[in-house]
């Protein structure tokens, strides 16, 4: 096996990932009545992180994408022989830059639109707080570390759906916890029997890697087991999905779009960088569970959609179809397949994190979401239908957008799947037919979602009653400043500047990485096909 | 008859032990201290009976003094009375801990007395003498000294329980706490007798070596099985736990936090003792028995807190079922995982006393506004007293076991011990673990609920005015639970077997 580090500036991850606590600290001595103040800081601070991490990706030596970059290893606890021990590679760099961007572009956004439960102080600082776990997360070359990180997005995402969120919040927001803590109770204790039975001298992901692959089979399939329960609820994959729905509906906009974007990116990161390297032989048993599993959450979430009769519920199930793709192509445990699932978390991160800021905007302005009483938006607010538009197709896989490299490729890789690791080729071929047909039925439900908000005629409640609907708003979104200039007292109103310029990053990488997807594939494929290499060396011992 | 005993007596030649007064310096500081207190409490009024909270504080710190000396200068363990009390860092950490615990509840009674009227002078007497017994706890290697010791810290704490005069329900919470206290220490010098009456001596290193030396008798298996019933009750493990509950909710609110963390811990580190030194080699009898009351404890405790509406009393059965993961580690200390699991037990009982008075202290500042105990009482903490809101957050997640609070490295060491051991009894009570881990989310994510999603009760948002020591215990909590969680390493490092093993436990254990 090779593993190689290189440790030039590297204190640039730590400086990056815990750069959101300082204005946690800051907002803390702050009156929680200076509302401007806190947006002030928390744009400011989560700016600031993403400048660290544009100057992250500026420093990443591109030519060196397999190895880990800005690697740091320092005593954390000695006694159970976990270090905080910190590095990025060309698989992690990418997620970890999209969340500093989605993070700072939610900060942005949130200056409008804070939920109406008010208190920006404490929204905010939980936001950052869960910035601060979902990079940590990404960088943690450590077990124990990557499991702290793991779980310090827990309470922050609780809060943020529980206080912030829609009627069933509280139901939702407990559902979500639960989940969460029942698959991470069970990865921990993975965690710690990879750890005693392999006889590895350290937690971190290096030391585990060597060691794992020595165990025998059934010790593998066993501790597989447990990591697979902890990272499939946080992906989710059917059967452990039923959160999801919930808690994307229940969840504020900024909370859907981070839980979107980032939050279920961790379990299928997790699959990639530590499940599948670490237990070759358990990987290779569960790798046609995880992939017929992955393929029923995608007729499931497609047939889920079609029965949708609330836009950001369809959008959630659209969700579970959607990380069915990705996890089809790591079940694949091949390059190709690899290469697009991570493709595919960035896209789906990208896509459906748009579609939730549109949901959030047509909320805003309908306050209903609720299909069947929306209709002809591409009338009523033209720009903000083309983006729904856009954002559809995107998400169906349309070829020349981002969403079609998550998708086709794992298709691809999912007809030849690998060999050396002894994977049923008929198997795999029937799942690839049957998840192909997946990718029609989301023509259908997201084209049929868009026909029936977008076109036609607006419907007469929106009309005629709008001004009615303003007034009885008017006194909860008051503070909430809408800066649309219209003096007609409608609530309807079309893109607003802010809107812009919080969603323009997404449209413009939907776009650069959908017409030039190697921008992303090459950084990512050296890391990968060094990990399939490790893998197919540590399956032969 | 009698004089020819007294001859034979007397006839022997009395040698003085050479004492180290160093190493008995923390507890000489507590009896005087207690002397001095009775002393000045005689003339005092009532309006300045502040002094006595004063001195009383400034006491624990005192005795801590020659704890940090010995913890620096002694690298050697100071066995005294010929190795019946033993100074050792397993002791030292411990009787750090009592004091800490000390000077956090003298800090959350203060105003509570002072505002209720209660007798101050000796509550803040029987504090003391209290943690006296607690300190010498620690230390006692000798089945009389480990009795004495546990009567020391008891009976006081009977007296606490009761401490609201004319309140029916503190009278009923001392009266169970004594009646079914005083039960446990009968059968737990029932148990005794029987160790002492089969190897023939009161000093744990010797009735070790006795049981290992052969097989165990019936009249040995009924003692190893009275003194962990003995120290159940202390323990408040399921089923002797039935005393817990009415007495943390009738007892004042500081008195509850001291008994459910300094009472409980002593109680433990007795069982430690008498477990790793004595009974080492009885591992036949006590790791199925404490397998059965680990998993017992865990899980009834969580189940009963499920259904709680009251405050204290969710705490009260959240203890118990902390009691539980606490004890998990024990059940496994001779299938080779002694070191981990004595490491884990002393490393929950430190975060887990940080975490808990944390808890206990926001009740304590909250229910001075709301004067209930009731979990809805907290509903809409955080839109009006957000800084409490936050602190009792962080507590309640650390008791939940979130990383990277307090709680989580010590469960995350009681597993590592479980799995060490990597038996079919370690594997099965880690799942269980597990399992009511997720079980105790649930009743602490009740409260945490309340406070930040539901409205508040009345609309009463009146400021919540707390007083400076109760902030102080609150500060000193946090920064424990935050700082251990994030930087565990801290105080992993205590606790190393070698230190008991410097007492015999070495050649019992082989290494």
């Amino acid at each position: 096996m090779q593993f190689s580090v290189l440790t030039d500036d590297n204190w640039l991850l730590t400086v990056g990932t815990f750069l959101p606590l300082v204005g946690v600290l800051i907002m803390m001595f702050i009156p929680a009545a200076d509302e401007t103040t806190h947006k002030q800081i928390a744009v400011g601070v989560s700016g600031l992180t993403l400048a660290v991490g544009v100057w992250t990706l500026i420093r990443f030596d591109y030519g060196a994408a397999e190895s880990l970059q800005f690697y740091a290893d320092v005593e954390w606890i000695s006694v159970i022989s976990s270090g905080y021990t910190i590095g990025l590679d060309g698989i992690s760099l990418p997620l970890y830059f999209l969340s500093m961007a989605v993070t700072f572009l939610v900060a942005l956004y949130t200056w409008d639109n804070m939920p109406d439960a008010g208190n920006p102080k404490m929204f905010l600082m939980l936001m950052l707080v869960l910035q601060v776990g979902m990079a940590g997360s990404f960088i943690a070359q450590d077990l124990i570390l990557f499991f702290v990180f793991f779980e310090l997005v827990l309470l922050p995402m609780y809060f943020m759906i529980g206080v912030w969120g829609g009627e069933d919040r509280q139901y939702a927001s407990l559902k979500f916890f639960l989940y969460t803590m029942f698959g991470s109770a069970l990865m921990l204790v993975a965690f710690l029997a990879l750890f005693w039975k392999s006889g590895a001298d350290s937690f971190s992901f290096m030391a585990l890697t060597e060691a794992g692959a020595g165990l025998g089979r059934n010790t593998q399939v066993w501790i597989f087991a447990g990591m697979f329960v902890g990272f499939a609820v946080k992906v989710p994959m059917f059967p452990f999905h039923t959160w999801l729905p919930d808690a994307h509906t229940q969840a504020p906009t900024q909370g859907s779009v981070i839980l979107a974007a980032i939050l279920l990116k961790l379990g299928t990161y997790g699959f990639v960088r530590i499940a599948i390297p670490m237990l070759p032989e358990g990987a290779k048993a569960w790798a046609p569970v995880i992939g017929i599993l992955a393929v029923i959450g995608i007729i499931y979430g497609a047939l889920g959609c079609l029965a949708q009769t609330d836009m950001k519920r369809l959008i959630a199930f659209s969700s579970v179809a959607h990380m069915g793709f990705v996890m089809l192509g790591i079940a694949t445990l091949t390059p190709l397949g690899i290469n697009a699932a991570l493709f595919g978390m960035v896209a789906h991160g990208l896509i459906t994190g748009m579609l939730f800021f549109i949901a959030g905007s047509v909320k805003h302005r309908y306050h209903t979401l609720e299909i069947k009483r929306l209709g002809g938006m591409l009338v009523q607010m033209p720009k903000l239908g083309w983006l729904l538009g856009f954002s559809a197709m995107a998400s169906l896989g349309l070829p020349g957008l981002a969403g079609f490299w998550g998708e086709f490729p794992a298709l691809l890789a999912a007809w030849n799947p690998n060999q050396v690791m002894g994977l049923s080729t008929d198997l795999f071929r029937v799942l690839t037919v049957i998840a192909a047909l997946g990718t029609v039925l989301a023509a259908a439900y997201l084209l049929w979602l868009y026909q029936r908000t977008a076109f036609g005629e607006p419907k007469p409640e929106f009309v005629s009653g709008a001004h009615h609907a303003r007034s009885l708003s008017a006194a909860a979104n008051d503070e909430h400043g809408d800066e649309h200039g219209d003096d007609h007292g409608a609530d309807i109103h079309d893109v607003t500047r802010l809107e812009w310029i919080a969603w323009t990053p997404f449209l413009v990488a939907i776009v650069v990485f959908g017409v030039y997807p190697q921008l992303m594939f090459k950084v990512m494929d050296p890391a990968v096909t060094q990990l399939v290499e490790n893998l197919q060396v540590g399956f032969g011992r | 008859m009698i004089s020819t005993v007294l001859s034979t007596v007397l006839a022997q030649a009395w040698e003085a032990p050479t004492i180290d007064w160093h190493a008995l310096a923390p507890e000489l500081v507590l009896m005087v201290g207690i002397n001095v207190v009775l002393a000045i409490d005689l003339f005092l009024d009532d309006a300045k009976k502040w002094i006595i909270a004063t001195l009383t504080g400034f006491l624990m710190l005192g005795a801590f003094i020659p704890v940090v000396t010995l913890a620096v200068l002694g690298d050697e363990v100071r066995s005294l009375f010929g190795g019946r009390y033993v100074v050792d860092e397993y002791a030292l950490v411990l009787k750090g801990l009592f004091l800490l615990i000390g000077y956090i509840v003298v800090l959350m009674s203060q105003n509570e007395l002072e505002e209720g009227g209660y007798y101050q002078g000796e509550y803040y007497l029987m504090m003391l003498v209290s943690v006296l017994g607690m300190v010498m706890m620690a230390s006692s290697r000798d089945l009389l000294s480990i009795f004495v010791a546990l009567e020391l810290l008891s009976i006081p704490a009977y007296m606490m329980a009761a401490w609201r005069k004319r309140d029916a329900k503190s009278n009923e919470a001392g009266v169970k706490y004594y009646l079914l206290g005083v039960f446990a220490s009968g059968i737990l010098l029932f148990g005794m007798s029987y160790l002492y009456g089969t190897t023939g001596s009161t000093k744990l290193t010797d009735i070790g070596a006795a049981i290992s030396a052969g097989d165990l008798i019936a009249m040995q298996v009924i003692a190893v099985v009275f003194v962990i019933v003995g120290f159940g009750f202390k323990v408040s493990a399921v089923p002797f736990h039935t005393w817990a509950p009415d007495t943390y909710e009738g007892a004042p609110t500081p008195v509850t936090a001291f008994l459910s963390v300094a009472s409980k811990a002593a109680g433990f580190v007795g069982l430690v003792s008498m477990l790793f030194i004595a009974l080492y080699a009885a591992d036949g009898v006590y790791e199925p028995f404490i397998f059965v009351l680990a998993a017992l404890t865990m899980t009834v405790g969580n189940l009963l807190a499920l259904r709680q509406t009251n405050i204290v009393r969710m705490l009260a059965y959240s203890s118990v079922s902390q009691g539980g993961f606490i004890l998990m580690p024990l059940a496994v200390i001779a299938s080779g995982a002694a070191e981990s699991a004595l490491k884990a037990v002393v490393i929950y009982l430190l975060i887990y006393a940080f975490s808990n008075l944390g808890a206990f202290a926001v009740v304590i500042a909250v229910s001075r506004k709301t004067r209930s105990g009731e979990i809805s009482s907290f509903g809409g903490l955080m839109s009006y007293a957000p800084g409490l809101g936050v602190l009792m957050t962080i507590f309640l997640a650390s008791l939940t076991g979130i990383p990277p609070l307090g709680i989580w490295i010590a469960k995350f060491t009681a597993f590592r011990a479980l799995l060490d051991a990597g038996n079919g009894i370690g594997y099965a009570l880690a799942i269980i673990a597990a399992v009511n881990t997720v079980i105790s989310a649930a009743y602490y994510m009740k409260v945490l609920r309340e406070m930040w999603m539901k409205p508040v009760p009345d609309g009463d948002t009146t400021r919540i005015v707390v007083p400076q020591p109760v902030m102080a215990a609150l500060g000193i909590c946090a920064a424990g639970t935050l700082v251990l969680g994030i930087v565990p390493g801290l105080v992993l490092r205590f606790a190393d077997l070698a230190d008991l093993t410097g007492n015999g436990l070495l050649s019992l254990v082989g290494g």
